[in-house]
């Protein structure tokens, strides 16, 4: 992999977890429902946060990328 | 309760730790053996980003806004996803021209200009003062609630005298630890390795003990993440705690700034430039921290909501402050060890937060304050100080004391005014004011310094305005008067809605107008004219800094200068000893026998002038060079000039590069085209002399032979025809080595010609066994032979296998032995090939000849008891097997025979054979 395509990857990940921290697909979840006993608010951020992480630590973690 | 002295023996305690880590992480450094040099200790470093007012504050949030406590660690989560362009561009530049802090970066940038750094510097030491007050008061608040009869109830913390105040004490102890691992002693380099291992092992602490309080609510004192949820819905009052519109009035907008303003803070808070760009050992550690820092808040995140909520449930509303629920409940429960762990935590976050950030802002008082001044003043430019690293020592240990002694004065005279409350946001709000001029100056090469000052200052003003002001009407310093009618009474002018503008939170708000002045100006004022020559130089440095790496700095100086000179002022302000040690080591890497060979070139004076920056801030150390260097100052044409030439020059060494890589490549191939010639020659020699040794046996034969009947005629007629019959066959063998050796040349050069059509192998097999049956009955050998009922067709040159299948069953007619010989020939067939078998009890061959049996003229077995044969025909098979896509090899188990054997394959062959007649 080109040292190019990691940084590629990271900004295109910057501009989803952008996307995904705010306005309008945040109020999609802002609910009443719930998911596994816990409201679906929570669990969407800390789950769409987690994903980020791991998208993350996925990228840069390719040593030759 | 827990008793006062135990509380503060433990505290003592855990900072004598933290002395003994600071202490045994500068021992290793010496030593050459970092501890911090890890990625994990650098993400672990990081996150001093979470201080007491995360610590305690995050629960407190949550419990008032829900949900809104979380922008503050995504942003976080965002600028490290672009940590391997930004970060990674700012550790770059820093480690390539000395810079110690974010005022030296912008001032260094900007033309090295004293009037910005102390700007900087100033804007710093507001915005950040308050939030080291919050810090104390964290500190002073746990300790008051530790020690309180009840959890509720308290509020007094500062109503003591200050001799009696317990802050004090802690805010002087802080100030001794932090001179003492961040300014013992002057490194140009401004790295402090101990300082980094405390502050990793201080984020470890308070991440366990936040975890361990919230397993103890979560766990302890409900049933799990469910049960708290499930409860808290049952009390309508926090309800509106869990939608997101309902727990703040900010809204997506005032959402989306707090996420940008944590994404400014994480990049541009002083103590977060410290240990992120300056004590960074290795670029390559970013990698690692970029996921592992944002995993840290999340996981320091997980249990907030469940506390809040826990505490809300166990609390209600008002009696206890929600800020201290991390102590309160564990207290309340009984839990006091918890409790005092939980303290030590906050004692971590806090000392963190503190040490890091007195470290990074005493460098910028030390640097662009205090130094341009001094060095300004006659009095100082007068007296012949020899030595002034001791003086350096002294302003960064008294400003280290100013800036924590300056924290406790606000924090005993702002105590629990709104002004300290709010102070976290506001903090954040104030560095991200550097985020245009420092983005700016990295990315776009037109930013002046009259750009960024006009820049910096309006969104400073701007954040005066409408964020410092009104923190100090709410706490009642001013007259709030102008906070409901605006300034002088017009509407437009009210400090939390500028211009009109609503439906944002006082701090989105403030963001807004004081990023879109700072931007404007910053733009507007910076296009207003070209950069001057020194500024296009920086700027070029900065933003291509991946590209020149440091190599052009020295072509941008033009002038004259003595190497004593340059020592002499490397040593007034780094010492004596290690300016001798620093200038030896570059006329080691230079090439040159000592520093009195050094040449006073532009390289000279570039390096002495980067040691410096790190000691006395990039603009000062330009005065300094300037005053014993006589610099011939270049016009901004001359700087352009030198810049397109080095980059023509690169382009050409680039080009010139490529070419040589080029050459390299065709050299390597022509060398491997030679050296494949040559062996293509040395096996011509070795057949042609194989050839002529093979051709003169029979010819000697038939020569002595034929001299002898020509001599002598008397040879009776039986001994003649005896003689007669040995010249036919020796001419035989000539023929057929005259033959096979064409029709080998023939198949190798690919002239042959192949008659391909179907052919059943079966029938093939039969046919070649046929011929060959007298052969075997000659020598009295048993023929077994199995072939299947049915064998695929192939298509191929019929006379060719045919010849080789003579040729295998020959040779193992002539290797059986005389009693008992066994032949077997086995056919066999899947899909994809066929295979023939040819096996013989015979001696079999010798391993060591095992590789050369198909190699032309190497008969098996030593040369003394080779058979009749050319020593072609085994090559001539592999050859013509080859041809068609098959293998042929050769088992030979030692005392067990030999077994020759081929492959065809089915497919293959049939489509070579296609393109063969075409």
């Amino acid at each position: 992999m080109r040292r190019g395509l990691a940084r590629q990857r990271l900004v295109a990940l910057f501009f989803a977890a952008a996307f995904l921290f705010n306005y309008p697909l945040l109020s999609l979840f802002d609910r009443s429902e719930q998911v596994f006993g816990l409201p679906v608010l929570f669990v969407y951020i800390f789950g769409a946060w987690a994903s980020v992480i791991a998208l993350i630590a996925w990228t840069v973690g390719r040593r030759k990328g | 309760m827990i008793s006062a002295p135990l509380v503060i023996a433990v505290s003592f305690a855990y900072l004598l730790v933290l002395f003994a880590m600071a202490y045994f992480g500068d021992r290793r450094a010496e030593q050459g053996r970092s501890i911090i040099a890890n990625s994990w200790t650098y993400a672990l470093s990081m996150a001093v980003y979470c201080t007491a007012w995360t610590y305690f504050g995050s629960v407190g949030r949550a419990a008032s806004d829900g949900v809104w406590f979380l922008p503050i660690y995504l942003g976080p989560t965002l600028a490290l996803a672009l940590s391997w362009l930004i970060i990674l561009k700012m550790i770059r530049i820093a480690k390539a021209y000395r810079i110690t802090s974010i005022a030296d970066f912008i001032a260094s940038r900007y033309g090295k200009s004293h009037l910005l750094g102390g700007l900087v510097t100033i804007i710093t030491v507001i915005g950040i003062i308050p939030y080291i007050a919050i810090q104390l008061k964290a500190i002073a608040t746990g300790y008051a609630l530790l020690t309180h009869d009840s959890v509720d109830g308290f509020r007094a913390v500062h109503e003591t005298h200050w001799f009696q105040d317990s802050t004090l004490y802690v805010a002087l102890i802080l100030a001794v630890f932090t001179i003492l691992f961040g300014a013992r002693h002057l490194d140009a380099t401004e790295r402090h390795e101990g300082m980094v291992a405390a502050i990793a092992f201080e984020s470890v602490v308070k991440l366990v003990a936040f975890l361990a309080v919230g397993v103890f609510v979560t766990y302890g004192i409900y049933n799990g993440f469910g049960d708290i949820f499930s409860r808290i819905q049952a009390h309508p009052e926090y309800a509106r705690l869990l939608s997101f519109e309902g727990a703040s009035t900010a809204g997506y907008g005032g959402w989306f700034g707090m996420v940008l303003l944590a994404m400014f803070a994480v990049i541009f808070l002083p103590r977060q430039f410290q240990v992120t760009v300056v004590e960074n050992v290795n670029e390559e550690h970013l990698r690692r921290a970029a996921w592992l820092f944002p995993l840290y808040l999340l996981l320091i995140n997980i249990f907030v909501l469940p506390i809040a909520f826990g505490g809300l449930m166990h609390f209600g509303v008002g009696s206890v402050d929600p800020d201290t629920f991390v102590l309160s409940l564990p207290l309340s429960h009984g839990m006091e060890a918890l409790a005092l762990f939980v303290f030590v935590g906050g004692l971590s976050a806090a000392t963190g937060m503190v040490i890091v950030e007195t470290i990074a802002v005493s460098t910028m008082i030390c640097n662009d304050l205090v130094m341009p001044w001094l060095l300004r003043s006659k009095r100082f430019s007068r007296s012949a100080h020899p030595d002034l690293s001791g003086l350096l020592l002294v302003i960064r240990r008294g400003a280290i004391l100013i800036v924590v002694l300056l924290g406790y004065l606000y924090f005993r005279l702002a105590g629990e005014a709104y002004a300290l409350v709010a102070i976290g946001l506001m903090s954040f709000a104030a560095v991200a004011q550097f985020a245009p001029a420092m983005l700016g100056g990295m990315y776009w090469r037109g930013g002046t310094r009259e750009g960024a000052l006009a820049g910096l200052l309006a969104g400073f003003g701007v954040w005066v305005y409408t964020l410092m002001l009104p923190s100090f009407a709410k706490s009642g310093w001013l007259d709030p008067a102008f906070l409901e009618h605006g300034l002088f009474g017009i509407e437009l002018l009210k400090p939390e809605a500028l211009f009109g503008l609503q439906g944002l939170d006082n701090i989105s708000h403030a963001l807004f107008w004081s990023l879109a002045a700072n931007i404007g100006c910053y733009v507007f004022v910076s296009l207003m004219r070209a950069p001057s020559a020194l500024e296009a130089s920086q700027a070029t440095l900065f933003v291509d800094v991946f590209k020149r790496e440091g190599a052009t700095a020295t072509t941008l100086w033009r002038g004259s200068a003595e190497v004593r000179d340059l020592q002499q002022l490397v040593a007034r302000f780094l010492g004596q000893g290690k300016t001798v040690r620093l200038f030896r080591e570059y006329a080691r890497q230079r090439g040159y026998a000592g520093i009195n060979s050094i040449p006073a070139d532009a390289g000279l004076v570039h390096f002495a002038e980067t040691q410096l920056a790190g000691a006395i801030g990039s603009a000062s150390a330009r005065v300094m060079v300037a005053s014993v260097a006589q610099e011939e100052p270049l016009g901004l044409d001359e700087v352009m000039n030198i810049l397109d030439e080095a980059s023509q020059v690169r382009a050409y060494s680039h080009q010139l590069e490529e070419k040589s890589r080029q050459l390299e490549a065709a050299t390597e191939e022509l060398r491997a085209a030679n050296e494949q010639l040559k062996e293509l020659d040395r096996l011509k020699d070795d057949i042609m002399s194989s050839v002529t040794h093979e051709l003169r046996t029979p010819l000697t034969a038939i020569r002595a032979l034929s001299e002898m009947m020509f001599e002598d005629p008397e040879i009776d007629l039986v001994e003649r025809k005896r003689f007669l019959g040995i010249i036919v066959s020796e001419t035989e063998r000539l023929t057929r080595l005259v033959n096979q050796v064409l029709d080998l040349a023939k198949i190798e050069s690919g002239h042959a010609e192949w008659h391909n059509t179907d052919i059943d192998m079966r029938e093939l097999v039969e046919h070649a066994i046929d011929s060959t049956r007298q052969l075997f009955s000659d020598c009295g050998a048993e023929l077994v032979v199995s072939l299947p009922e049915q064998a695929p067709k192939l298509l191929a040159d019929r006379d060719r296998l045919h010849q080789v299948l003579l040729n295998l069953l020959s040779n193992a007619a002539k290797f059986v032995p005389k009693e008992g010989g066994h032949v077997r020939v086995e056919l066999v067939s899947d899909d994809r090939e066929v295979r023939v078998e040819v096996e013989d009890n015979g001696p079999g061959i010798a391993p060591q000849f095992l590789p050369y049996v198909f190699e032309k003229f190497r008969q098996g077995g030593d040369q003394r008891d080779r058979p009749q044969g050319t020593g072609l025909g085994l090559p001539i098979s592999r050859q013509i097997i080859e041809h068609f896509g098959g293998r042929m090899w050769v088992e030979s188990p030692p005392g067990r025979g030999a077994c020759f054997a081929f492959a065809l394959p089915l497919n293959k062959m049939r489509s070579d054979s296609a393109d063969a007649e075409q």
